[in-house]
């Protein structure tokens, strides 16, 4: 195997879990009367995406994680992994580059369609430094929508991780990396589809879990030397239950290196999950360990790799909020068509032309600095909003994404449609200068406040389903610790 | 040097439609109504009538583009008929056109004419459209009610009120328009309401609930405007009465954009109001304006305007709104007819009933409604949402006062 060259290595990484947190007791409420052996899995929460949130906009989130971890790492490119991206044509990684503010010299790629999507492209990433300079930045999101009363309802859950791989001061370098390709066909998702389809799981576990990706495992070991017994943290997704603790039983790795899935807090997070469990994982893992990541899906990709002293950056996701309503999570991600009144009928539909003339002002959030009197404004148009200035071609362009900002009035709107309800907008006002009429989102009906602190977050503003479009633009949310 | 148009044009006749759910009437039905009222008022008919100003302000809702359903509804000899549109400061946009022309020389008699036919679209409140191709990709689709919501919010704030004072003071502007609805024969909603009912009323965009809220209706209002001269001649046995001032202020993105305006007033309305009551040499507005029509669209919004148009000093209003100071039988008597909250929001007629309620104050004609010793009134027309708007201010008396 190739030897990484000195400070190469994972420079930072991060996970995103949306806020709201399903309770699988709900979950289990509604199906009990035809799936009763749901109850086996009906343990704490799982993650959902709020209407407003899909891949992409989750994985804006990990890459703004990843950007304040390390501002300096120059980005040159970014690849986004997701089995769920909104867009079949339309560079989905595009959208995310541009709302994170990559310059348009970045390349930029999707990877789709197996669990491994993620880890497979970190596994090339860190085998092969291309010796150039700047960091590449992995994403991946995933926002599946399972059959209602499935196993994998219960399982999944909604969220994205990322990595930046790089030269510089490394929290993690590569030990050795091996990947298998298998058609064998544990379930699967025709490209249109929402719901997938499964085979028996004891099979899946036998021929899949304890077959190939054991053996994978098992020569990614002997291509390093390593003893199972030296792997400190065991990062597997576990889409079947506790099937990650059987394969470490099987090739020798202790039991209480199984990294946790973190199953009763979010759920499974598909080709995001090995990414996300690998971002505990170095977060508790001692310098000097040996994490050992793997994925089954189609194959097996298993990576290995060995803690540096370089600490951590960057925060873990917060415990959220719990949402009890199951018809709630039905209706945002599209399963029950509820009665929404005619203001709903609105035509969404997108002027492309405009959006594109006005490309930065919605993916950037960019509005203007006047250079002669310094008032920030949002739009940026060519003459100045101070009255007492009125320049002229005088603004330089400026991004609110990332200025903190509060509430200067407020409303939760009854009357409007939206997908959940109330519609709250108000006016804000950013603390370096700017005001924005903005919506506000992941915000609780009572806690809007004249000067309650907010941040910005990407997020859909507006689904035209007749034409299947969707447009994004940031939101308001309040500042929460935690 | 221009001298302004204080007593240049004189309102003649007035007519206006019965507001509410007029189910079984077109727009044209409606401008029909109200212009078969001004012309009798007047004693002028279409031959008379050189030109036509037409408000209509959601044309995809009733009536289409242009002034062709105007001149189509009143038969008008081919004369020339313009139509505008300033939001729901429309109404008073028709009437500016058309005194303009007059105050111009232009011509000696003309008509400026509201309507609005809002209940077709299957659903309460006021449509739902797009805000522009550019604006759609960013800006909230606000419903009018969520947008002067934000005021509630900024005012108690910005005042240290706490808001179930607010929510007080703003029930108070509502019982008192119903009270004065109840008892006009034209009004949408005619029954009397009490604290107790608005402040437990649905909530419609938080904190207004559905009492805060003014009714969508369809109707038409209509003005014949001509020379005090003509005027004179043509009504030899009743008082001239004439436009004092007619000021119209746009907003040009300060308080959208611009870390200054506070979120808890109208910009606009204090400007037009300020250059109106140059215009009408008026010092002291809460002595000298008789009685006023202000944009009621939501409680909050009289409110606050009570402020912006000198009524109140800052931070007063919610004082002086529960003191009474503008009810029925005050001195400074406000939407005596009702108001956009119970005569009704036919959103292109809107700025011309406001006109019509001083014009029969005036007149003596105001039947039950009728108030003592009004000789200026005023009219606050507001098109669009607190933060970016179209005001109008205009007012009204008797040629002298």
């Amino acid at each position: 195997m190739n030897s990484p060259k000195p400070g190469y290595g994972i420079l930072a990484s991060a996970r995103y879990v949306p806020r709201l947190r399903l309770s699988r007791g709900e979950i289990l409420a509604q199906h009990r009367w035809m799936a009763p052996a749901l109850r086996t899995l009906a343990k704490g929460c799982r993650s959902v995406a709020s209407w407003d949130e899909d891949s992409v906009t989750m994985a804006v989130e990990a890459g703004r994680l990843l950007q304040r971890a390390v501002p300096d790492a120059s980005i040159k490119d970014l690849t986004l992994a997701s089995t769920t991206l909104p867009f079949a044509e339309r560079l989905n990684a595009g959208i995310v580059a541009a709302a994170l503010g990559l310059a348009p010299t970045v390349a930029v790629r999707d990877v789709a369609s197996s669990a491994r999507a993620a880890l497979g492209e970190l596994a090339a990433a860190l085998k092969y430094p291309d010796g150039q300079a700047g960091g590449r930045l992995l994403l991946a999101a995933e926002r599946r929508i399972p059959r209602p009363a499935s196993s994998q309802e219960m399982i999944y859950g909604d969220g994205a991780a990322g990595v930046v791989v790089g030269t510089g001061s490394p929290i993690a370098t590569i030990v050795a990396a091996r990947g298998a390709h298998a058609d064998l066909v544990d379930h699967f998702r025709e490209t249109g589809r929402e719901h997938e389809y499964g085979w028996e799981e004891r099979w899946v576990r036998d021929a899949g879990y304890l077959g190939i990706a054991a053996d994978t495992i098992r020569q990614c070991l002997a291509d390093s030397g390593a003893d199972a017994r030296d792997i400190t943290h065991f990062s597997m997704p576990a889409p079947l239950p506790r099937v990650n603790e059987a394969v470490a039983k099987r090739v020798g790795i202790a039991p209480d290196a199984v990294v946790s899935t973190e199953h009763e807090t979010t759920g499974d997070f598909g080709c995001a999950q090995p990414l996300a469990m690998l971002d505990a994982a170095l977060r508790g893992a001692a310098p000097g360990a040996l994490l050992l990541v793997a994925t089954f899906g189609s194959g097996c990709d298993v990576l290995l790799l060995r803690r540096t002293e370089q600490p951590c950056s960057g925060s873990i996701p917060g415990a959220g909020k719990v949402e009890s309503s199951y018809m709630k999570y039905l209706s945002f991600t599209g399963q029950v068509d509820l009665e929404w009144g005619m203001r709903s009928e609105m035509d969404n539909k997108t002027a492309l032309t405009a959006a594109w003339r006005d490309h930065a002002r919605a993916a950037r959030f960019e509005g203007g600095r006047c250079d002669r009197c310094g008032s920030v404004q949002f739009p940026r148009a060519r003459l100045c909003v101070n009255p007492d200035c009125r320049a002229q071609d005088s603004q330089t362009a400026v991004s609110l994404s990332d200025k903190p900002a509060r509430v200067l009035s407020h409303t939760s709107d009854f009357l409007a449609y939206t997908p959940n309800p109330p519609f709250q907008f108000g006016h804000v006002d950013f603390e370096e200068g700017g005001r924005v009429l903005m919506e506000f989102t992941d915000t609780d009906h009572d806690e809007l406040r004249v000067g309650l602190p907010l941040r910005m977050v990407y997020r859909v503003k507006d689904f035209d389903r007749k034409r299947g479009f969707r447009r994004y633009f940031w939101k308001a949310t309040p500042v929460r610790e935690g | 040097m221009a001298s302004g148009i204080r007593d240049k044009v004189a309102i003649v006749g007035m007519g206006c439609s019965r507001f509410g759910e007029r189910w079984d009437c077109g727009a044209d039905d409606l401008m029909l109504e109200a212009f078969n009222e001004a012309a009798a008022d007047a004693g002028v008919g279409v031959p008379q009538i050189e030109a036509a100003w037409l408000g209509v302000c959601l044309e995809e809702n009733n009536v289409g583009k242009t002034a062709g359903p105007l001149a189509q509804a009143l038969r008008l000899p081919r004369i020339a008929a313009t139509r505008v549109e300033n939001a729901c400061a429309t109404g008073t946009e028709a009437l500016r056109g058309a005194a303009y022309a007059v105050a111009a020389g232009a011509y000696d008699i003309v008509l400026a004419l509201g309507v609005e036919k809002l209940k077709d679209t299957g659903y309460g409140g006021l449509p739902v459209r797009t805000r522009g191709v550019a604006n759609d990709l960013w800006l909230p689709n606000a419903t009018a009610p969520g947008a002067f919501a934000q005021l509630a919010s900024a005012y108690a704030a910005k005042n240290g009120v706490s808001m179930p004072d607010l929510k007080r003071a703003m029930a108070h502007v509502s019982v008192k328009s119903h009270a004065n609805g109840a008892i006009n024969p034209k009004a949408h909603l005619r029954n009397r309401i009490t604290e107790a009912d608005v402040l437990k009323a649905p909530p419609v965009a938080d904190p207004l609930g559905l009492y805060d809220c003014c009714g969508v209706s369809d109707g038409a209002a209509c003005a014949i405007l001509t020379t005090p001269e003509i005027a004179r001649s043509l009504k030899p046995d009743a008082g001239v009465i004439t436009i004092k001032a007619l000021e119209v202020s746009v907003s040009n993105g300060d308080e959208a954009g611009f870390n200054r305006w506070d979120g808890a007033h109208i910009a606009t309305a204090r400007e037009a109001g300020k250059r109106a009551y140059a215009s009408a040499a008026i010092t002291d507005p809460r002595r000298q304006i008789g009685m006023a029509e202000v944009h009621d669209c939501f409680s909050i919004t009289e409110l606050v305007l009570m402020e912006d148009l000198g009524f109140s000093a800052s931070g007063r209003a919610l004082y002086d709104v529960l003191d009474g100071v503008f009810d029925r039988g005050s001195a400074l008597p406000v939407q005596p007819d009702g108001g956009l909250k119970c005569f009704g929001h036919p959103i292109g007629a809107s700025g011309l009933r406001m006109v019509y309620e001083i014009y029969l104050q005036l007149r003596g004609r105001a039947g039950e409604r009728q108030l003592s010793g009004i000789d200026l009134g005023l009219t606050q027309n507001l098109g669009g949402h607190p933060h970016q708007n179209v005001c109008a201010v205009s007012i009204v008396g008797l040629l002298g006062a």
